[in-house]
């Protein structure tokens, strides 16, 4: 009830209460009096009833007044007051109930101003703190950036999907020199925040390597990083080192549940290798202080070392080795001469022929070997120290995953060090499991580790079935196949590259029979844990991993779902200039400019910007526009290798396009013949800005940008609109937030409902 | 009755050596200059030790003493294997397939004379 209604009542209330009793009294006593009395009672009353009224009327006026300074007092005071505290609660904390008014209300007011004041100290408290913490993470993330910078070497940090969350120039530049194909997209090959890994490095490389560190993690090892050498698909080599990112042990709690398994994220790309994917995670789960949030990769380009490397090595083996049976023929014709002086005339010419042959055949294998030396021959491969148990315990894992075969572990060496390429090991022994399963049958596998000298056995048994040694050899020949995964390498050519051999024996008192595979043990085995391993999980851990990196894995994850918020998602926004204006008469693409948002952010470094040589002349008209003349396009690559270039540059995007209809018109036609498609969801900022400004005349770009307070510069270049529009996208989030319109499916319906969707090219 | 040595090896340069050298110690030799042939002349000739290389044309040396390993009236022929290579995984390889030693080029002739004649007993 408003405080005017209840004043209004009360004044009633007091008018009825100074008037009625008389009125009552009155009436009573003219009903119980006789018609004498009456007459003499209205004598004697009327002429003195305005002195009365006038009497009641001052009483009344009187407490009217009294009445309104009460409710002047307590009830507009409390509102007064009340709306102060609103104030204070919101726009302006500094703002003070100023006291006054009757004694309680004072006192309200004062009690008030005590608990603001308690709570102003207390914000300023909070304020403090945060201030000083952003300034902290901001100092640590300027000595990151330096750091990073500084380094030599390419960095790239990953969250456990695969997502990329960080990486330094010279990551960029060295995957930009790799990636292929005539367009100059100048983010590197598919390097960006939020991109997927996976495109570049092999996904089985990274489980397998995270695997290896969950392992020496749980044993304390000083060093839980792990190294591996991948090739790209230009076919250069890259070596790898990747560390983990441990979160701590309440993040570990907090997160409750580990991330899901990548096929759930991954889309398309994740299908054949979710079962080792999904090993990742259960292993994320064991120990809350060794929870790995993530990886940093270190990545240098060893091709051309790798070459060298492996030139001096081919050499140094045809010298030494490829001497032996030369050597070996003269010191033996030498010696037998030497030893028998009773030699007859011509045999003993026979031995001295074998001596200067050999040593002339000696000469030109010197001679060829070291003309050899420049060519490039087969590459050796770096192994790493690995504890034999970890490589037969991840063995056992992946044979019993993919073949359902049982494994029985025998007479482990449980201290013995290996220096492998474990992938490949692993790979080995898991074909050689599928081989025996395939071809004989086999129902359980024993594996059995020991050692001799310098060389570890890693023993394949099986019972029963015995084979001949010629199967071996064939099956050394082959590449290896497990199922659909294919291996470039044969069983021969790992075995090779570990310097190792292998081959089949029979225990013919146990009636098993087993591959025996030879490989070097590893000289320095490494150092149990000591208080190093603490750094990586204690309090002195190097600065630089302190900030928090990996908030953003949630709003980088892959697979558009169409619920998520726009804040949440990255984008390509993306415009192209044309022949004309005229998709379906003929008009062609002749530039293609695009920017990522990841993370509300225009990422200015991660950018596409193309010309493209539309085949068919420009038109003259066209030319003062967009300002790209026939030299310009000339010699620059067609759009059917820029369009697929620009469709990978977009994967697991939303795109964002100003009159988006026109520029998706030109892919649409091209779809078919190029086979890329466009499937993902497209924004178009002249949709969203009819639907928040529906009133105002123009969309054009300019007028939004003008309208939203954003400078245009470098207009009329693909990359210039992308820019223009990218921002003007930014601005329009908030906006779109404030009208109700939060997810991509809200933008997408909203934007539908504009007559401006109509609009057909 | 002198011992019986079968020479296996391709290369004629190291068999002139080896043959002169074993008649010289009064054994009666005979040589065989490839995989499959070896696996032939150990049946006919009946050696009581053979020297066997293993880069050789048809068949390899580790495939040839396999084969003479897996045959029961060979158990007692005494192999050595004498080759160009000298790693120490395919000494152990030799050695596990059932050769009796494992003698790597350049060697010494002595050498190898005490080698056989040990073997031999």
């Amino acid at each position: 009830m408003k405080a005017k209604f209840r004043f209004m009542v009360a004044a009633c209330v007091l008018g009825l209460l100074m008037t009625g009793p008389f009125a009552l009294t009155a009436v009573l006593l003219l009903a119980d009096a006789k018609d004498a009395e009456r007459a003499a009672f209205a004598e004697f009353l009327i002429p003195r009833l305005p002195l009365g009224g006038l009497m009641t009327l001052l009483g009344f006026i009187g407490g009217l007044i009294l009445l309104r300074s009460l409710f002047q007092q307590y009830v507009h005071g409390l509102l007064r007051m009340a709306e102060t505290l609103r104030l204070m609660l919101g726009a302006n904390r500094n703002f003070r109930v100023a006291p006054e008014g009757p004694p309680e209300v004072r006192e309200l007011a004062r009690a008030a101003n005590d608990l603001a004041q308690q709570r102003d100290e207390l914000l300023n408290d909070v304020e403090e703190q945060i201030r000083s913490a952003k300034a902290t993470v901001e100092e640590e993330k300027n000595r990151l950036a330096a750091l990073m910078s500084e380094l030599a070497m390419g960095v790239i940090v990953c969250n456990l999907d695969g997502r990329i969350l960080l990486y330094n120039s010279r990551a960029r530049l060295q995957f930009k020199a790799l990636s292929q194909g005539p367009t100059s997209m100048s983010g590197g090959a598919l390097i960006g925040l939020g991109r997927s890994i996976f495109s570049i490095l092999e996904r089985g490389q990274i489980t397998h390597s995270l695997e290896n560190i969950q392992q020496r993690l749980r044993k304390g090892s000083a060093e839980p990083t792990a190294n591996f050498i991948t090739s790209t698909r230009g076919g250069q080599l890259l070596r790898a080192q990747m560390a983990p990112v441990l979160g701590s042990a309440e993040r570990a709690e907090n997160l409750g549940n580990p991330p899901g398994p990548l096929s759930e994220k991954g889309g398309d790309e994740v299908s054949s290798q979710a079962a080792p994917a999904q090993g990742v995670s259960a292993t994320t789960m064991v120990g809350a202080e060794l929870h790995v949030t993530g990886y940093v990769l270190t990545i240098e380009n060893i091709t051309r070392n790798f070459e060298r490397e492996a030139e001096r090595d081919q050499a140094l083996q045809a010298l030494t080795d490829g001497n032996r049976a030369a050597l070996g023929n003269i010191r033996a014709a030498v010696e037998t001469l030497l030893d028998s002086p009773e030699m007859e005339t011509d045999t003993r010419e026979r031995f001295t022929r074998v001596i200067a042959d050999e040593a002339a055949a000696m000469s030109s294998k010197l001679e060829a070997t070291m003309s050899r030396f420049a060519d490039s021959l087969k590459t050796r491969w770096p192994l790493e120290d690995v504890l034999g148990i970890d490589i037969l315990a991840a063995a056992a894992r992946r044979i019993e995953d993919r073949l359902q075969l049982p494994i029985k572990h025998e007479d482990q060496d449980t201290e013995l060090w290996m220096r492998v390429d474990s992938f490949a090991l692993i790979q080995a022994i898991t074909f050689l499991a599928s081989r025996l399963q395939d071809h004989y049958a086999i129902r359980e596998l024993r594996l059995r580790l020991s050692a001799e000298g310098r060389m570890v056995f890693v023993d394949l048994i099986w019972s029963g079935t015995t084979i001949s040694s010629e199967t071996l050899y064939t099956w050394e020949l082959e590449p290896m196949t497990v199922g659909v995964e294919t291996s470039p390498l044969t069983l021969r050519d790992v075995i090779d590259r570990h310097g190792g051999e292998i081959w089949y024996q029979r225990d013919k008192a146990v009636h098993s029979a087993f591959f025996r595979i030879v490989l070097p043990a590893a000289v320095t085995p490494e150092a149990p844990a000591t208080d190093q391993a603490q750094h990586l999980h204690s309090d002195s851990r190097p600065e630089y991993y302190d900030f928090d990196l990996f908030a953003t894995r949630d709003a980088a994850g892959s697979g558009i779902d169409p619920e998520r918020r726009l804040t949440d998602l990255a984008y390509s926004v993306f415009d192209t200039e044309t022949t004309g204006l005229q998709p379906s008469a003929g008009d062609e693409i002749i530039q293609l400019g695009a920017v990522r948002i990841v993370n509300n952010r225009l990422l200015r470094q991660e950018i596409f910007d193309q010309l493209v040589d539309p085949v068919i002349p420009l038109k003259p008209e066209g030319i003062p526009i967009h300002g790209i003349t026939e030299a310009m396009v000339n010699g620059q690559p067609k759009l059917d290798a820029v369009l697929p270039a620009f469709h990978e540059f977009c994967a697991e995007t939303v795109l964002v396009a100003h009159n988006a209809a026109f520029d998706m018109r030109f892919f649409q036609l091209k779809e078919d013949s190029l086979g890329v498609r466009f499937t993902q969801p497209v924004l178009d900022t002249l949709l969203l800005s009819a639907v928040l400004h529906p009133n105002q005349e123009s969309h054009r770009l300019e007028s939004i940008a003008e309208r939203l307070g954003i400078n245009v510069i470098g207009r009329h270049t693909a990359l210039g609109d992308a820019y223009v529009t990218g921002e003007v996208f930014l601005k329009m989030i908030p906006l779109l937030a404030d009208m109700g319109i939060v997810t991509l499916r809200q933008a997408l319906d909203a934007s539908q409902q504009t007559w401006f969707a109509r609009v057909k090219y | 009755m002198s011992y019986r040595i079968l020479i296996v090896d391709d290369e004629p340069n190291i068999v002139i050596s080896l043959e002169y050298l074993m008649k010289k110690e009064g054994f009666q030799v005979a040589v065989a200059t490839d995989g499959e042939a070896a696996l032939q002349q150990a049946l006919s000739f009946l050696p009581d030790l053979i020297l066997l290389d293993i880069m050789m044309p048809k068949k390899s040396g580790f495939e040839v003493c396999q084969a003479l390993r897996a045959d029961p009236a060979l158990a007692a022929v005494k192999i050595i294997m004498l080759t160009a290579k000298g790693r120490e995984t395919e000494v152990a390889k030799g050695l596990a397939l059932g050769a009796d030693a494992y003698i790597t080029k350049p060697f010494s002739t002595k050498d190898l004379v005490l080698q056989i004649k040990s073997l031999l007993g």
